[in-house]
């Protein structure tokens, strides 16, 4: 047996991550030792550092560095997908602390477990090895069942910690499973590595323990972006967790495992793109369809959310099995525009309902559009983006997604999923026409805002707004950041 | 080592034991048991090849498996606490609140 290497350091590429992680520590010990109650005063802390962190890895846009022997890289897929996840973070941060104020529940522990999560995510998107891939969806599973399930006193949000803690164990150990057989095919974890293996293997798709591992190693990544047939936890989770999590898992959450999904398949296994296309086709039509049809019969508004993010994350398999150049940009662009409409309809809901997520029914929007008209035109804006018409940002979205599939010759895939996308439409107007056409049956209550969750409201708005309108400046970088896969 | 098959079979055996008992046990504290035969049969995989092909990969791979099933071993209890503390029950039939 050889000796370990020890491989040259250059911590560089995870400086953010460092970062991050150490602000989250300090601010455990800040929790710790400052006197209980107002906890306001850490969420403003962790947004600053937030910011920093995301001006940080900004910077680093363009370069392309390898580190720690080749298992993590800094270039511009993960700097675009790092951007994703701390936007997605920040406006948690600012939709959390009234929320949690009026909940009862704001333990400091919230902010540092969001920054853990994000340095989680962040891990996956710069990892190009099986091991650090692992660990940082780990890093970000782990964090995220304590989030789901962090109002104790609820006991729906029990019951979503723990329901996603045993299904995201348990789908961990089909991913596990998945890359020790494919360490076994080809006799190392480095992604650079078993492409070049993989590429000079002879007949790869007869390769049992391959294509085993990477079935395996699918299942696994489907269960972290909710798609279809394992998308079973998800409205649960989504409805029992305290809704700016809610917020926070199915945007930033899908947008990681898509980055460590796309990593994975188009780094190390193109040489079996023909084989990994066939199954995601399959997915994205089953995971589009069951999210939106069943979508259409509910009537809590966090579980319609719920259904629609397992739609989205069908409309961005539909990108994901075209594979070319067109549909892999398109779901970085879908993900990166996807957290800003979501976020800024997670918002609204919580401005909506009342002490112990009460009021969450899409009958208690009735009247919204008399009783808070600007309200009303950013839930209609956000609904617009999901549904996808223009300009919103979610229309040029799916245009990409679906322009990818036709690209690639998957006509029916693009005709599936036109179809799916106006079926959602019935759904999103239902919301709207309860805010617009019926009267409230209840006493009108003002609905007051506070300074933190009216920035995140109009973040959500620019970025819902601006990337529809002026595409090309977002779609070049998403562009950029694929080229280099 | 020429036996590496049995080592792989052993292996697959205890994953789908503990699949099956992750699918079909009602007690928390069991499927989450379970979940650890999964990940151990993983590990033995690991191992298994990392013995097999000489490179030691898939033996650091283990270490950072144990360290975070240790990892989500006390976040997972303590939610089931956290579960228990609510409805002084820890069987999967009793996590029902949110249906479809």
């Amino acid at each position: 047996m050889d000796m370990i290497l020890i491989p040259a350091v250059n911590i560089m590429p995870i400086l953010p991550e460092i970062a991050l992680s150490v602000l989250a520590m300090a601010l455990l010990l800040i929790n710790v030792f400052s006197p209980g109650g107002q906890k306001s005063y850490l969420a403003y802390i962790s947004f600053i550092g937030i910011v920093a962190t995301a001006v940080l890895v900004a910077s680093g846009w363009g370069t392309h560095v390898e580190s720690f022997g080749g298992s993590v890289v800094l270039d511009n897929f993960a700097t675009f997908f790092k951007i994703t996840f701390l936007i997605a973070a920040g406006m948690s941060v600012l939709i959390s602390d009234s929320y949690m104020e009026r909940e009862g529940c704001n333990h400091g522990e919230l902010y540092p477990l969001i920054l853990f999560t994000v340095v989680g995510m962040m891990l996956m998107a710069s990892g190009t090895d099986l091991m650090t891939i692992f660990l940082g969806l780990e890093v970000m599973s782990v964090s995220l069942y304590i989030l789901a399930g962090f109002n104790r006193a609820s006991k729906k949000s029990n019951e979503a910690g723990l329901k996603y803690f045993l299904l995201g164990a348990f789908s961990t150990g089909f991913l596990l499973y998945g890359m020790a057989l494919i360490y076994g095919a080809t006799g190392t974890t480095r992604l650079y590595k078993i492409a070049a293996i993989v590429g000079q293997m002879t007949l790869p798709s007869a390769n049992i323990m391959l294509v085993a591992g990477m079935l395996l190693m699918m299942t696994g990544f489907c269960f972290k972006i909710a798609a279809a047939p394992f998308h079973m936890w998800t409205p649960d989770v989504y409805e029992g967790a305290p809704t700016p999590m809610t917020a926070f898992m199915s945007t930033g959450a899908k947008a990681a495992g898509f980055a460590a999904l796309l990593r994975i398949f188009l780094l190390a296994l193109p040489t079996l793109q023909v084989e990994w296309s066939q199954v995601l086709w399959v997915l994205a039509v089953l995971t589009m369809t069951i999210g939106n049809i069943t979508a259409l019969r509910q009537d809590n508004i966090k579980r319609i959310l719920a259904y629609s993010s397992i739609a989205h994350a069908g409309y961005a398999l539909v990108g994901f099995a075209a594979g070319n150049g067109t549909g892999t940009a398109g779901i970085l662009f879908y993900m990166f525009s996807y957290t800003f409409m979501n976020i800024g309809a997670f918002a609204i809901i919580i401005l909506v309902s009342k002490k112990g997520e009460t009021n969450g029914n899409v009958s208690d929007f009735a009247g919204l559009g008399f009783k808070r008209p600007l309200l009303a035109i950013a839930m209609t804006l956000f609904l617009f983006s999901l549904a996808g018409v223009p300009p919103a940002a979610g229309f040029i979205g799916k245009f990409y997604l679906f322009s990818g599939a036709i690209q690639k010759g998957y006509i029916w895939l693009a005709i599936i999923g036109v179809l799916n996308s106006a079926a959602s439409a019935y759904y999103y107007l239902r919301i709207m026409v309860y805010m617009y056409f019926k009267e409230s049956t209840e006493e009108f209550e003002w609905i007051s805002i506070s300074a933190p969750v009216a920035l995140a409201l109009i973040i959500a708005v620019a970025g819902t707004l601006i990337p529809g309108i002026v595409p090309s400046f977002f779609l070049q970088f998403a562009q950029m950041a694929v080229k280099l896969i | 080592m020429e036996n590496l098959n049995s080592y792989l079979i052993v292996s697959a055996i205890l994953f789908t034991i503990g699949t099956i008992g992750v699918l079909t046990r009602k007690n928390v504290i069991v499927i989450f048991m379970c979940i650890e035969l999964m990940l151990n049969a993983v590990n033995l995989t690991f191992v298994a090849f990392s013995r097999y092909l000489g490179n030691l990969d898939g033996q650091v791979f283990v270490f950072f498996i144990m360290t975070v099933a240790a990892a989500e071993a006390a976040v997972g209890l303590a939610l089931i606490i956290a579960f228990f503390n609510n409805k002084e029950s820890i069987d999967v039939e009793d996590i029902n609140i949110m249906k479809w």
